[in-house]
């Protein structure tokens, strides 16, 4: 639950420093394992730090409290930057994430449940997370329960049908303990979105769906607790909110490229990196 | 040291070939341009590759309408998606309505080694060759990914080829003709029979190497084809060598072991040993240590065979 009695601007400037701190171990994470997917886990840092620090009612200590929030990865490829949030959230040591990928290591390429503490459901699939959280979100209605269910989606993610079916679902039961946040950060693996298949209008798309729909900076804090602080936006209905991200944020050579997808950066790369990074503290 | 290739590339060098012969030719594709290296043919052919998105389904059905155009499309993607995500399309809309479909499923087995379980593919023979008229193939090597794409283009009706991305040395040159169906004998032996296909097929006849060493004379197939599956060079092995290994990248439930197992209990059966993945998600770890973790290597293998041969040899 969001934090009322600290001022705003020490709240932001909180969030600010650990995004940066999870940016930059995430990039050294992805340099030592070889693989990963560099741009997604990027843009999608500071939605994951606002929701880990400031929003979501998760006790790493009881990770599994029937109680919880409900986060869901469904952008599973970026499980390294869901790694480095949990890891800094106290969910398990920081020293794991140096065994991101190695062989036997439970920190896998998609997220796993059955090993990782903190991990609701495993991904790595597009367009599986939606369902599970519309299930979710049921589940708690049925128990009358006041614990809230959360999904991040990528935005090309969204050209999988079951998105929409989910939608379809979540909307004719009005789900307002349901929230799904879009990376939308305009680009897929090869290609941007709209030369692929375009999403536009995407707003329209989620209220024709019956969802209440709010569009903020995914990079403004402020804004992304002002709409956190405020769900749901609409009594009966689900939220979506329509994050806009930059693939690759906080690192200029990275930024909006869709080459870096999945590319991994040289050690070179990786210092020039650390140094935009750090002095942006 | 030998070569080693990927055969995702002799199959987009093939795949540009044909489209230049034949205009009916085209790609679908799921946001995978890169992996099925389709890149190629989407330079030459612009028109021709259609990219739908993030979205399997469709990915399928769009290739099923696609070919009630007229048209021959590859619906190509990572084959764990194509054979996951879209086994009904691939069900009803591509081997049950007999549309002449070519999916090609790229980064198969565990290729994909440290993405995960999601990423690995390693149940898609248990899922594809339990359909009714599709043709189901993994091939080897260059040539024979090569000959099977030009096969599959040239022959009306549903094929599924299962294409990896990891290296694999030259088995094969001009002078070998690919058929669906029809095993190659790689090497023969009187004393147990190999039989393997995709990247196992190199470390069978490794393993027959081994094998020599311990006086046992090993026989390798490359069964490609799973289904339709090469009954009688199955039926010729268990007779005249009477032991049975198969190798697959693949769960041990299912896959061409059980297509093995199910031809030799009701013909000639012999012991058989079958070599895969035993019926669990891998964990995390890169592809080549996968394989060694699994003992899917060729001194696995030769053990498999030895334990096989024991009662023979005391
Ligand atoms: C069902 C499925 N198809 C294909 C892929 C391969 N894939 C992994 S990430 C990705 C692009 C995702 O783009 P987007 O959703 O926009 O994520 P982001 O930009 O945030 O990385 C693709 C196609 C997959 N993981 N799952
Ligand atoms: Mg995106």
């Amino acid at each position: 639950m969001i934090d009322t009695s600290t001022p705003r601007t020490q709240q932001i400037e909180t969030l600010r420093r650990q995004a940066n701190q999870t940016r930059c171990r995430d990039l050294r994470m992805i340099h030592e394992a070889g693989m990963g997917h560099t741009g997604g886990d990027l843009s999608a840092t500071d939605i994951l730090t606002t929701l880990y620090f400031e929003v979501l009612n998760v006790n790493p200590n009881n990770p599994a409290d029937p109680n919880r929030d409900r986060f869901i990865m469904s952008k599973g490829h970026c499980s390294g930057a869901l790694y480095t949030t949990l890891a800094y959230r106290g969910f398990f040591p920081v020293e794991e994430l140096s065994t991101y990928m190695q062989p036997l290591s439970r920190l896998n390429g998609h997220p796993d449940r059955t090993k990782v503490p903190g991990v609701e459901t495993n991904t790595g699939p597009l367009g599986h997370g939606l369902p599970v959280a519309v299930g979710a979100a049921i589940g708690a209605k049925l128990d009358q329960a006041a614990w809230r269910v959360f999904v991040l989606t990528g935005d090309g993610e969204l050209q999988e049908g079951s998105n929409w079916e989910a939608a379809m679902t979540a909307g004719h039961r009005g789900l307002d303990n349901l929230t799904v946040i879009v990376d939308r950060n305009r680009l897929q693996q090869g290609d941007a979105v709209a030369n692929t298949v375009r999403l536009d209008p995407l707003a329209d798309k989620w209220r024709a769906f019956g969802w209440a729909v709010a569009e903020v900076d995914g990079h403004d804090y402020d804004a992304l607790l002002d709409v956190f602080g405020g769900l749901p936006l609409e009594t009966g209905k689900p939220t979506c909110i329509i994050a806009h991200t930059h693939k690759g944020k906080g690192v200029s050579f990275m930024e909006d490229k869709a080459g870096w997808h999945h590319r991994v950066p040289t050690a070179d790369e990786l210092q020039k990196a650390l140094a935009e990074l750090e002095a942006a503290v | 040291m030998s070569t080693l290739f990927d055969c995702r590339n002799a199959f987009a060098e093939t795949l540009v070939a044909l489209g230049e012969a034949d205009e009916r030719i085209v790609v679908v594709n799921n946001d995978s341009i890169g992996s099925s290296k389709t890149g190629a043919f989407r330079d030459r052919f612009p028109d021709r590759l259609i990219n739908v998105g993030i979205a399997e389904q469709n990915l399928v059905g769009v290739g099923a309408g696609l070919a009630n155009a007229g048209k021959i499309p590859f619906v190509c993607s990572a084959a764990c998606f194509l054979t996951g995500r879209a086994l009904e399309q691939i069900k009803a809309d591509v081997a049950y309505s007999n549309a002449n479909v070519k999916l090609v499923g790229v980064s198969s087995g565990m290729a994909y080694g440290p993405l995960g379980a999601t990423h690995h593919s390693i149940e898609d023979f248990a899922w594809t060759r339990a359909i009714a008229n599709l043709t189901v193939v993994a091939p080897a090597d260059p040539e024979e990914t090569a000959q099977a794409v030009r096969l599959a283009a040239n022959t009306p009706g549903p094929v599924f080829l299962r294409l990896s991305r990891m290296g694999v040395p030259a088995l094969y040159d001009h002078s070998y003709a690919f058929k669906f169906g029809k095993a190659s004998m790689l090497r023969d032996g009187g004393d147990v029979t190999l039989i393997a296909n995709g990247v196992m097929v190199t470390r069978a006849l490794e393993a027959a190497t081994l094998l020599e060493a311990h006086g046992i004379e090993a026989r390798v197939l490359n069964m490609a084809t799973v289904r339709p599956l090469d009954q009688e060079a199955i039926i010729a092995a268990a007779r005249e060598t009477g032991a049975l290994v198969t190798v697959e990248e693949h769960t041990t439930y299912g896959g061409l072991g059980s297509a093995v197992a199910e031809v030799v209990v009701q013909t000639v059966p012999v012991p058989m040993r079958i070599l895969g993945v035993p019926g669990v998600f891998a964990p995390t770890g890169d592809p080549a240590w996968l394989l060694e973790h699994f003992g899917l290597t060729p001194e696995g293998i030769c053990d498999a065979a030895l334990e096989l041969k024991k009662p023979v040899l005391r």
